[in-house]
């Protein structure tokens, strides 16, 4: 008998063009997404070599990291405009399908995938971007990969990939009242590091996982980069299917039934092994802030920075001194004392109608703190009108937000939402990273609910205990 | 791209870990739609200060690591965005070689592609590295085909690549070439797919 194969195995399996002993496998690729930043030099390569794109029916480009959420017409720094003009020239030259700037489908691509029904289950998905991990939520295979990788599947639609090492990541348990996807992730990379999923595909299970929504598990799948992997993915089930019915490029009819019976069969097998597995206990997740400069610098709401004399080994010592000197914090302090004076909600971690709801609920009636200069960036030119035909626009207004057009925006200011050197952003984005959001910038990375909260307070607070009184 | 045989240069210590694409080269620098050009840019806001001007304290800056082509760090190397403008600025600033505790698996594929050598060392070997590029002039010499680095006074690293990347350094080989020799399998896997 065949030993039982995870997820992983099976989408892998099913995806070999050709092995031989010394090489890695040539992997074949489903769906190619393209964006302005990381493909000019790609399709510049075929150009200088004389050759096309081999399956421009598996390509799918957008623009979003240099888009203006003010005015999509409008993009003032000439050099992104000449990016966003030549993605627009290569793909009328290639024959690739674009969602260019006026577009209705515009968004960001790691939102704008699964919307279009792009996205689907027993995929293999890359894109010029790591956050391609995002797709995973739905059984797909999808990675980051680099310009060079872009152009070789542009030219070939094939990788050569080593197969990766699996991890389970058990989510046991169920989120407490408050708790977010995007707290449980935070948790998960605070707890095992940024770097624990490298060379591995991780596959997340558990009881926490089966009960959250299609856009929370994106959130969760989104940042496993954050955690090393290049890839998470989570198996389909009747959540992913009923997402999927109906949407433009899924199957549909008898057509969607067949598909669906198909990708029931990509669950992972009793009994199927992996490489490693790791566990974490959802219930026990509180609401997480992160201190530091990197993602896995995170404590939950009720705890204190941490103390760099705490810690034994020296360079860890001075990882954690250089993070507090960076962020301008004292060691020991509460980080609900920490004030903000930036809000942003958006990126393809938390731009989705579900997360802007949620914040929309928890700002419903009151005002942005005086000194706090708040954002939300829908995900997608559809994510935008839905929110505004649900009213979401205007309780945001009332309070005080911006309601921006769609884009990658503050998550990394390639644009010109720009957080200024020393200021302080509560960002529902996925990286801290020094400069992040603007060079000198400081970035605490948070769920919506949270970001929403501090807006109103002006320093982060507990939002499991955010009401009227307690905000002041 | 040009093959990678054996390598002699000057080592330049960066001792720190998690450092992430986003400080190798900032985001600011992203949007150009040249392959080249980006080695004036790496490290920015960490070689740089606010004014543009040489930050004395950074060692990269210091005058003994100028020409230097071996870069060493710590741990999770190039790890955050897949950016390849990272190891494009790398190499433009005149590194060929990278030898680090551990690296980001995005980054590491980059490097490949652009024939940069990555090589895994323990902490003890990086930190040994490390203290002894603080002494001027300090050269390491790496040879891929034996898989080994060494310097002149006694020290030997063996180092482990699969067979694969190895292959593509020493010989410097267009990817996409290689992989179109395999059209014909390409296409039947298509067709069974269908
Ligand atoms: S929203 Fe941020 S993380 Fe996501 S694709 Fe855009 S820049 Fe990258």
């Amino acid at each position: 008998m065949q030993k039982p194969k995870n997820i992983i195995q099976k989408v892998w399996e099913q995806h070999v063009v050709h092995q031989e002993a010394g090489k890695p496998d040539l992997l074949y690729i489903d769906l190619h997404l393209v964006h302005e930043v990381t493909s000019p030099q790609a399709f510049e390569g075929l150009r200088m070599n004389g050759r096309k794109v081999r399956r421009p029916d598996l390509t799918y480009a957008t623009m979003d990291h240099n888009v203006s959420t003010r005015d999509r017409n409008v993009i003032k720094d000439p050099i992104s405009k000449k990016q966003i003009d030549t993605l627009k020239e290569n793909c009328q030259e290639f024959g690739v399908e674009l969602s260019d700037r006026q577009h209705p489908d515009n968004g960001i691509v790691h939102v704008i995938g699964p919307e279009l029904g792009l996205t689907q289950p027993g995929k293999t998905i890359v894109c010029g971007d790591s956050h391609t991990s995002t797709h995973g939520a739905f059984g797909a295979l999808a990675f980051g990969i680099g310009t060079s990788e872009v152009e070789h599947v542009l030219a070939t639609q094939t990788l050569w990939q080593a197969p990766p090492k699996t991890m389970n990541v058990k989510m046991n348990g169920k989120l407490g009242t408050g708790v977010t996807a995007k707290d449980l992730i935070l948790a998960i990379i605070g707890k095992f590091g940024v770097q624990f999923g490298t060379g591995y595909v991780m596959e997340y299970t558990g009881e926490a996982i089966r009960s959250l929504s299609m856009e929370e598990r994106m959130t969760v799948c989104n940042m496993s980069i954050e955690g090393g992997a290049r890839a998470g993915l989570i198996a389909p089930d009747e959540t992913t299917f009923e997402y999927l019915k109906g949407r433009r490029h899924v199957p549909k009819g008898e057509a969607f039934e067949e598909a669906v019976a198909k990708w029931r069969t990509l669950s992972t097998e009793e009994g199927a092994e992996y490489d490693a597995v790791v566990e974490i206990e959802a219930s026990e997740v509180e609401p997480q802030v992160t201190w530091g400069t990197n993602p896995g610098m995170c404590i939950p709401i009720t705890a204190s920075v941490p103390n760099p004399e705490e810690e034994e080994k020296s360079n860890k010592k001075d990882e954690i001194s250089r993070a507090l000197q960076y962020m301008g914090l004292e060691a020991d302090q509460p980080i609900s004392s920490v004030k903000i004076d930036h809000v942003f909600i958006g990126s393809c971690t938390n731009s989705r109608l579900s997360d802007l709801r949620k914040a929309a609920d928890v700002v419903r009636g009151h005002k942005v703190n005086p000194k706090v200069k708040a954002i939300v960036v829908p995900g997608s030119f559809s994510v935008k009108l839905a929110a505004e035909k649900e009213g979401i626009d205007q309780i945001f207004k009332e309070a005080g937000f911006e309601w921006r057009e769609a884009g990658c925006s503050m998550c990394l200011a390639m644009n010109d939402d720009i957080v200024p050197p020393g200021g302080r952003c509560a960002s529902t984005s996925n990286r801290n990273f020094e400069g992040r959001q603007g060079n000198g910038s400081r970035t605490h990375l948070v769920s919506p609910e949270m970001a929403a909260a501090a807006a109103v307070a002006g320093h982060f607070v507990d939002v499991r205990q955010f009401t009227a009184q307690e905000v002041l | 791209m040009e093959p990678l045989r054996i390598h002699t240069g000057v080592v330049c210590p960066l001792n720190r870990s998690n450092i992430d694409t986003d400080q190798i080269i900032p985001k600011q620098f992203l949007k150009r739609i040249e392959r080249s050009g980006f080695g004036q840019f790496l490290f920015y806001h960490w070689r740089f200060d606010d004014d543009g001007n040489l930050r004395k304290d950074f060692s990269m800056n210091h005058p003994k690591y100028q020409g230097a082509s071996i870069l060493v760090a710590g741990e999770n190397f190039g790890c955050g965005s897949s950016r390849e403008h990272a190891p494009w600025a790398i190499q433009d600033f005149g590194f060929k070689v990278v030898i680090a505790q551990s690296y980001a698996d995005i980054f590491k594929n980059n490097c490949v592609k652009n024939g940069i050598l990555t090589i895994q060392a323990s902490e003890e070997q990086v930190q040994t590295i490390m203290r002894k590029a603080e002494s001027e002039g300090y050269t390491l010499t790496v040879n891929l085909e034996d898989q080994v680095v060494y310097d002149n006074q006694g020290l030997e690293i063996k180092f482990d690549i699969p067979p694969y990347p190895k292959e593509m350094l020493l010989n410097g080989w267009d990817e996409i070439g290689v992989t179109l020799n395999y059209e014909d399998k390409i296409s039947q896997y298509e067709l069974a797919s269908k």
